[in-house]
């Protein structure tokens, strides 16, 4: 089938024209007899010329070879670090294509024109030479070919990395191929709303306001969220408004409410590294029958108490808190249930019950949930276990807590009142069989054994723990001994060990 | 002149002056060279200062030159990688973070007693001999008999041996800047012992090498001469050699005010992902040994990230399935010894085993841990 266009252009653009004819279309025999020889005088099988330029998207567009420009300081030859584009990819002038290094020089080099990228020539660490070309970019139709010194503009455009395809032009508000469109069609870009970051005008939003103006039909442009419809346009999905408007009374024409048209993408990624840890710790725990138990705590004693201690843990240099003596209360409780402190293997045939009362603390990082433990509580006094709780917070925060310090737990607290909340419904980590969640402390009125309202330092526990192996009255009794020692802290000095 | 330019900043904002920034302070100056301290010593501002100023400043009809030290930090090269030129594990242990700049180039040592100076101008006027004339110059005045000159590489060499300064640039579309070190008066035993790789053996990778080199401080040479003398020094050996009338401004770069954007890039260079992540993909093919057991261990990492993980162990020593679980708990996740310990301890929660074989998980693991 025949090919042959007729052009009227540069002689120059319409070889290019036709090369990328020939690149696209597979008719032999015509391809040589198309070639440029007498370029003004090819005519097209009529009929087929209007549609060639309207619907044809593949033959139309030419294919420019962008070279490597020169780079300064006499430099002949670069080696390609990083692509940021890959063949298909969309991008537009200014975007960043690729990262190259000579000499200690890392040089963006930036796309000269808008269009699809269609070839790489260069793998990673190989050598570029310069004037030689780097990619292929097929753009649209018509598209003159961008200046060969790179254009000054003032203010720069951005040299950042450009991981998105997005610039970040800042008083520039347009780049060059926006400010031309809008012109060429004498819009004022003050009047146009820019979508692009920090209201940049893009390609799109020129179209959209001559749209606007002249009431055609748009499709709505990528990367937006919800972006109200122009008020004189209608929406694709509902073309028969127009009609409709003509039809009402002129007098009062009833208000077309435009539908906010959203545009935004769902945004799928892979599971891994710390969200990984989490999935598969807490699907395994899903296998543990778990029964809640909830009480409430009268730390006034407590507090009274750790005021007291506080600056001499300071003049030790420890920052002393609530959790070592919630720590160590539960390791005393731990000796008279040592159930608590137990596991139970695959086949639920054997409990074993630890030795050590390595005690996790459910800590909130930047990367997310960890369980740090403190080993050997049963031998810790509660200033040894704030030192090494402060030991834990550092390693947590440094992003630095390693496998010895996160393994080994046989019970795990979370002082999840930390941050907020009263009561929680916490999930064992196996192979552990309880876990107990701190709600925040609050002060509330609350009867003493005078009748009289008093203010309570009040916390609320939330246990919960593994039905195969622990039933709801040792939960109790358990949680109730390790409240007196709360309630109570000087009962803790007399079992301390 | 020396202007404290957060004076200056109350009272643009006094005058209700809303869009005023830097830039357009700048170019309100109408000076053609401008002279910048910072006032920060943290490695992630000062690198956004740098992104900063060729983003929204212009630069096509004025030079800048910016003076910095930061508090100690390894900065890597733009297409380093830090396994192979540093001594992680070391760096942790003091505390000492690792930056990766926009620049290329190899990786160098900062602490209080390192200048950095960085040469902004537009691609036209990019003239890095130039700029290091400034510097030897600025010496030379200084103290005349100074013996340092620069070299063909760029560096800055004492006495014909030691080098006092390396160099680094970046070229963007239409600006370009230049920075170096000076070594004034840094610490050099850690110097040398964090930019001493614990695991370069065992990584195969096309990453930019460093070119390590004897180094030596101003300091040592003459006790008198300090970082701020030699910085006024090159301050206005910089205004001599272009013929500037440059004041000297002082500017802050945690003001978001002023330099709009900036608090962003300073995130953007404290991430994972760019810090490590941004390493050129290399192989690591190491041999542990574990209970007078030699494992071998073989991975690939691409983007920072395991892609795959292969270890030889003896059968009698552990259950192949259970190596097989190991591994592919690694795979995917980042080559971080952190992010690794997590997935560990989760499989060790969730993976039934006996204790002795949970004591070998656990050296393994150690042993991975190690290389990281």
């Amino acid at each position: 089938m025949a090919t042959v266009i007729t052009v009227r252009a540069p002689f120059a653009f319409l070889r290019r024209l036709v090369s990328a004819c020939l690149h696209r279309h597979c008719c032999s025999t015509v391809q040589t007899a198309c070639f440029v020889s007498r370029p003004h005088s090819y005519s097209l099988i009529a009929g087929q010329q209007h549609r060639f330029f309207r619907t044809s998207y593949v033959a139309a567009r030419p294919i420019l070879q962008f070279k490597l420009s020169d780079i300064g300081e006499g430099i002949m030859e670069v080696t390609v670090k990083e692509w940021y584009v890959k063949e298909g990819d969309k991008v537009s002038q200014f975007d960043s294509i690729c990262e190259v290094q000579s000499d200690k020089a890392s040089v963006t080099i930036t796309s000269r024109y808008d269009g699809i990228i269609r070839k790489l020539y260069h793998d990673v660490d190989s050598i570029a030479l310069v004037g030689k070309p780097l990619v292929d970019i097929e753009t649209e139709a018509g598209q003159v070919e961008g200046p060969q010194e790179d254009v000054v503009e003032t203010p720069a455009m951005s040299q950042e990395e450009h991981t998105h395809q997005e610039i970040k032009g800042h008083k520039t508000q347009a780049t060059p191929a926006v400010r031309r469109l809008a012109m060429e069609n004498n819009i004022k870009l003050s009047e146009v709303i820019g979508t692009g970051k920090d209201s940049r005008i893009l390609k799109e939003d020129i179209l959209n306001f001559l749209a606007r103006q002249t009431g055609a039909i748009l499709l709505p442009a990528p990367f937006q969220e919800i972006r109200p419809p122009p008020p004189a346009a209608v929406a694709p999905s509902a073309p028969a408004a127009k009609p409709k408007e003509k039809r009402s009374p002129p007098s009062i024409p009833t208000p077309v409410i435009p539908k906010p048209v959203f545009t935004g993408k769902d945004h799928t990624e892979p599971i891994k590294g710390f969200q990984k840890a989490m999935v598969k710790t807490m699907s395994a725990a899903l296998k543990i029958p778990h029964f809640g138990y909830k009480d409430e705590v009268d730390l006034s004693q407590l507090v009274r108490l750790r005021s007291e201690l506080k600056g001499l843990a300071e003049s030790r240099g420890v920052k002393l808190s609530y959790m070592p003596f919630f720590i160590k209360a539960a390791s005393l409780g731990l000796l008279h249930f040592p159930i608590f402190n137990s596991s139970l293997d695959e086949n639920c045939t054997n409990i074993t019950y630890k030795a050590a009362h390595n005690i996790g603390l459910a800590m909130d990082t930047s990367q997310g949930l960890l369980v740090p433990n403190v080993k050997n509580v049963q031998m810790l006094s509660v200033f040894e276990i704030a030192v090494e709780l402060n030991r834990l917070q550092t390693l947590g925060a440094a992003g630095q807590l390693g496998t010895a310090d996160l393994t080994g737990g046989t019970f795990t607290l979370s002082n999840i009142g930390s941050i907020g909340g009263t009561y929680a419904k916490p999930v064992i980590l196996p192979p552990e069989v309880a876990i107990g969640a701190l709600g925040k402390i609050q002060v509330l009125p609350r009867f003493n054994h005078k009748g009289e309202v008093v203010k309570a330092h009040i916390v609320n526990v939330s246990w919960s723990a593994d039905h195969r192996i622990i039933d709801g009255a040792t939960m109790c009794r358990f949680s109730n001994l390790w409240r007196s020692y709360l309630e109570n802290p000087a009962s803790m000095v007399l079992d301390l060990k | 002149m020396v202007l404290r330019l957060s004076n200056r900043a109350c009272v643009l904002s006094g005058s209700a002056r809303l869009k005023s920034t830097l830039s357009t302070y700048f170019d309100e100056m109408g000076k053609a060279g401008i002279i910048l301290k910072s006032a920060s010593t943290g490695i992630f501002e000062n690198l956004a200062l740098e992104d900063w100023i060729p983003d929204r400043v212009d630069l096509q009809n004025r030079s800048m030159l910016l003076l910095w030290r930061n508090s100690p930090v390894v900065v890597i090269g733009r297409h380093q990688n830090p396994w192979q030129e540093c001594n992680l594990p070391l760096m942790r242990r003091l505390g000492i973070p690792l930056a990766r700049r926009r620049s290329g180039g190899g990786t160098v040592f900062h602490d209080f007693g390192n200048i950095n100076m960085t040469f902004f101008t537009s691609k036209k006027k990019y003239d890095r001999h130039r700029n290091l004339k400034v510097v030897t110059s600025a010496l030379k005045a200084l103290r005349p008999d100074l013996d340092v000159a620069a070299t063909d590489r760029f560096d800055i060499l004492l006495n014909g041996h030691y080098k006092i300064s390396g160099t680094a640039a970046k070229l963007g579309r239409t600006s370009a800047y230049h920075h170096c070190t000076l070594l004034c008066s840094v610490d050099r035993s850690i110097l040398s012992s964090v930019l001493k790789s614990n695991t370069s053996e065992v990584i195969k990778s096309n990453a930019t090498p460093s070119v390590p080199s004897p180094v030596k401080n101003l300091l040592d040479v003459d006790p008198t001469l300090d970082s701020n003398t030699i910085m006024d020094a090159i301050a206005s050996q910089y205004s001599n050699e272009f013929g500037f009338d440059s004041p000297v401004i002082t500017v802050d770069p945690t003001h978001e005010g002023l330099m709009p954007g900036i608090h962003k890039m300073a995130q953007d260079l404290q991430t994972w992902e760019w810090i490590y992540g941004r390493t050129p993909k290399f192989s690591v093919c190491s041999s542990i040994v574990v209970d007078d057991v030699t494992i071998k261990l073989d991975m690939d990492i691409k983007n920072g990230a395991v892609g795959q993980c292969a270890m030889e162990i003896p059968e009698n020593w552990l259950p192949s399935e259970m190596v097989n679980e190991f591994t592919s708990t690694l795979n995917g996740s980042n080559y971080c010894p952190n992010e690794t310990a997590v997935l560990m301890a989760a499989f060790m929660r969730t993976v039934s085993m006996t204790a002795d074989v949970a004591e070998k998980i656990h050296r393994l693991c150690a042993g991975v841990v190690s290389v990281m």
